[in-house]
């Protein structure tokens, strides 16, 4: 059976840590990140990468707009 | 799966309007300005008119929508935005227009402009953002900052005998005839998100098909004014801004379909 | 050579009528007297009609201005006209006009100040419009009509130098002016405008970078830039742009300085004092920002000359640039008349006498 399962990149230098999609992530795959960059900011990951549904919903909510998102049919 | 594996180019599902230049906004951590800016250009950018559109940006936060955007821009001066778009598009009325404004702009200092823009039913898309603040001076108390809400100016929070009280200010645009439709929205949730998203389009739609005014507001948050973290700005503006300015419709069609007499 | 048509015309009739033959695309404005007959008389014209001219009437002079810049912005010719204290209300827009470099048109049919003051003419807004009146280093390109002839003819000029520089023009006129009525040879209709500056922002085209328009610098280094940019621009417009007129004054030795109505009652002043064997000439600058300096202060390098009267319908503005200009070379004298009473040629020839002992 086909399984749905997505992945984001994040661009890291232009994140400034709100949080606001690891709130949002109902699957609970991002986390933060312990490491800050350039701005010093803790920046936003997939700390659970598998359990991305590629709802799109932290892109959405992402004030900075620094989150891409992907889809993909995986396992037959 | 790795993600690896998953982030190729044909699986891409969303990513940042191809309209927003790569200049990292001056807003906040989880201020919700960035997203309606980023969900403009969305609408823009799927309505295919990109060549025709010209936004104003007044002072205030709002002033760096020129930094964002890779569509034209006009600054404008604080509160004269429906003044400049009104100029604009009476002698370019094939051209999308659109203000983007700030509480401080739209119900402040320009509530003459505003009124009087709505007031003509100038065929323009108004974006209203309402954080209850000031957010680019540093904190200071808005026409609608709530009763008993602590800036930087009341600092003992709002005393409505002295202050005036909030100024609710879309509802009473709303009963202009020129306005054809005011619907006010929030960016907390994602799916408050996509509800902003179909208005805007809405709203851009309206002006394509000459109805004239439309308004869109959207009550928002300003972490760094409230002195809160985003997400406790966004609960406490559920709890708080929420009561005072209900998301919904407004006015559709022309027509009025919010209770002005709801107790609130 | 094509004729041209010769009507009898209020000035505020004639700013009108030459706005529409010289291809503007837009009028704002908002009543005040005594200019309110420029945009009845667009209405009455029906210049929408004649050439697709929007004429809007504003809630206000702060709302018209905004929508000369926001129509500036995408590179019309657009223009405003007003009086004094609108224009005061103007200047925060004229201020974000001329940062932002876009051309316009605005016209002051001044009246008498401060506060409401009057409805009669006056000059008192010379330091308004040539030292400022808005904040912040700019010049506004100003042009003084002293007839109904030179409002008209002033409106397309004005659109060619505000577009030339990128700047806003004022033409500087009066309540006299714009309520007199004289014989105006009025000028062809020009096209509007169909191809737009690179600049101007109405909508990016396909293929091209976006435009936008701001008077804002958060970094001082950039806005210095900015600013060095536009005082070279007004370098070159005092270099070019300077224009006056001089009446008899190779063989005077006396000079009367006057601009606007003013001047052609001094020019009357002028031939009286000449009957009675007084060489006086009459120096009009036409330009007054820029202002035309170097004319005048070669004027008062002349060995003839004994004496130079300044002649304004306020206490004493332009003075000031006349004197910087003669930097003491030769006695400077003032005759002004102030809230919006106006001089008989005998008033400013008995004051020449009185103040240079004649």
């Amino acid at each position: 059976m086909a399984k749905i399962q997505g992945a984001v990149t994040i661009d890291n230098d232009r994140c400034k840590g709100c949080e606001l999609c690891v709130n949002t992530c109902l699957q609970h795959v991002l986390g933060m990140s312990a490491k800050v960059n350039g701005k010093g900011y803790h920046y936003a990951y997939m700390e659970n990468p598998g359990a991305c549904t590629g709802c799109t919903n932290c892109a959405v909510i992402c004030p900075d707009g620094v989150i891409s998102v992907y889809r993909a049919k995986v396992g037959e | 799966m790795d993600p690896k594996d998953i982030i190729k180019p044909e699986n891409l599902v969303y990513r940042k309007s191809r309209l927003m230049s790569d200049n990292v906004f001056n807003f906040c951590p989880g201020c919700g300005h960035g997203v309606v800016v980023r969900t403009i250009a969305e609408v823009i950018e799927e309505m295919g008119i990109e060549h025709d559109v010209i936004g104003i940006s007044p002072v205030g936060c709002s002033v760096f929508l020129y930094d964002f955007y890779k569509f034209d821009v006009v600054e404008a001066a604080h509160g004269r935005a429906c003044a400049v778009a009104t100029g604009i598009k009476r002698i370019q009325p094939d051209k999308y227009v659109f203000t983007y404004q700030g509480d401080g702009d739209l119900a402040a200092i320009g509530t003459g402009e505003t009124m009087h823009a709505c007031n003509r039913g100038e065929n323009i898309v108004i974006v209203f953002i309402n954080n209850g603040i000031y957010g680019m001076t540093g904190g200071q108390m808005a026409p609608t900052t709530l009763e008993g809400m602590k800036t930087t100016t009341c600092p003992r929070g709002r005393d409505v005998r002295t202050m005036g009280y909030p100024l609710n200010i879309t509802p009473l645009l709303a009963q202009l005839d020129g306005v054809y439709y005011v619907t006010r929205h929030s960016v907390h949730t994602p799916a408050n998100v996509r509800k902003l998203k179909k208005a805007l389009r809405q709203a851009f739609e309206n002006q394509r098909d000459r109805k004239g005014t439309s308004i869109v507001e959207v009550v928002s948050n300003c972490n760094s004014g409230w002195g809160m973290s985003p997400k406790a700005a966004n609960d406490w503006m559920v709890e708080n801004m929420f009561r005072k300015y209900p998301l919904g419709d407004i006015k559709v069609d022309g027509k009025l379909v919010m209770d002005m007499n709801a107790k609130r | 050579m094509e004729e041209k048509e010769i009507r009898l015309m209020k000035g505020n009739e004639a700013i009108a009528e030459a706005a529409i033959r010289a291809g503007a695309d837009a009028y704002y404005g908002y009543p005040i007297t005594p200019q309110t007959e420029v945009m009845e008389y667009l209405m009455e014209t029906d210049a929408y009609a004649r050439t697709g001219m929007v004429v809007l009437q504003a809630e206000s002079e702060v709302s018209a201005i905004n929508m000369v810049y926001g129509a500036a912005a995408t590179g019309h010719r657009v223009l405003t006209s007003s009086s004094s204290p609108g224009i005061s209300l103007m200047s925060e827009g004229i201020s974000y006009i001329a940062g932002a470099e876009l051309p316009c048109l605005l016209i002051n049919v001044s009246r008498g100040g401060p506060g409401l003051g009057t409805i009669q003419p006056s000059q008192a807004d010379y330091f308004q419009t040539v030292k400022g009146g808005g904040h912040g280093d700019y010049k506004l390109l100003t042009l003084a009509p002293k007839s109904v002839q030179e409002m008209a003819d002033f409106i397309a000029e004005g659109f060619d130098l505000a577009f030339k520089y990128r700047n806003p023009v004022m033409i500087l006129s009066d309540g006299a002016l714009g309520q007199m009525m004289e014989k105006v040879q009025l000028p062809n209709q020009r096209p509007r405008m169909t191809e737009y500056p690179d600049w101007a922002t109405n909508g990016t085209p396909e293929g091209k970078e976006r435009r936008y328009v701001t008077s804002l610098n958060l970094h001082p280094l950039q806005h210095e830039l900015v600013n060095q940019r536009l005082q070279a621009k007004y370098r070159t417009m005092e270099r070019d742009e300077v224009r006056y007129e001089m009446i008899g004054c190779d063989d005077a030795e006396y000079i009367i300085v006057a601009f606007g109505i003013i001047a052609r009652i001094a020019q009357k002043s002028i031939e009286s004092a000449r009957a009675k064997g007084h060489k006086v000439g009459l120096f009009r600058p036409i330009t007054l920002y820029p202002f035309p300096s170097g004319e005048i202060r070669a004027l008062a390098e002349g060995k003839r000359i004994k004496g130079i009267m300044s002649v304004e319908l306020n206490a004493g503005q332009m003075i000031e640039d006349v004197r910087l200009a003669i930097e003491g070379r030769k006695p400077i004298g003032f005759f002004g008349r102030l809230g919006g009473m106006v001089p008989t040629p005998e008033e400013i020839e008995n004051a020449l006498y009185r103040q240079f002992g004649l």
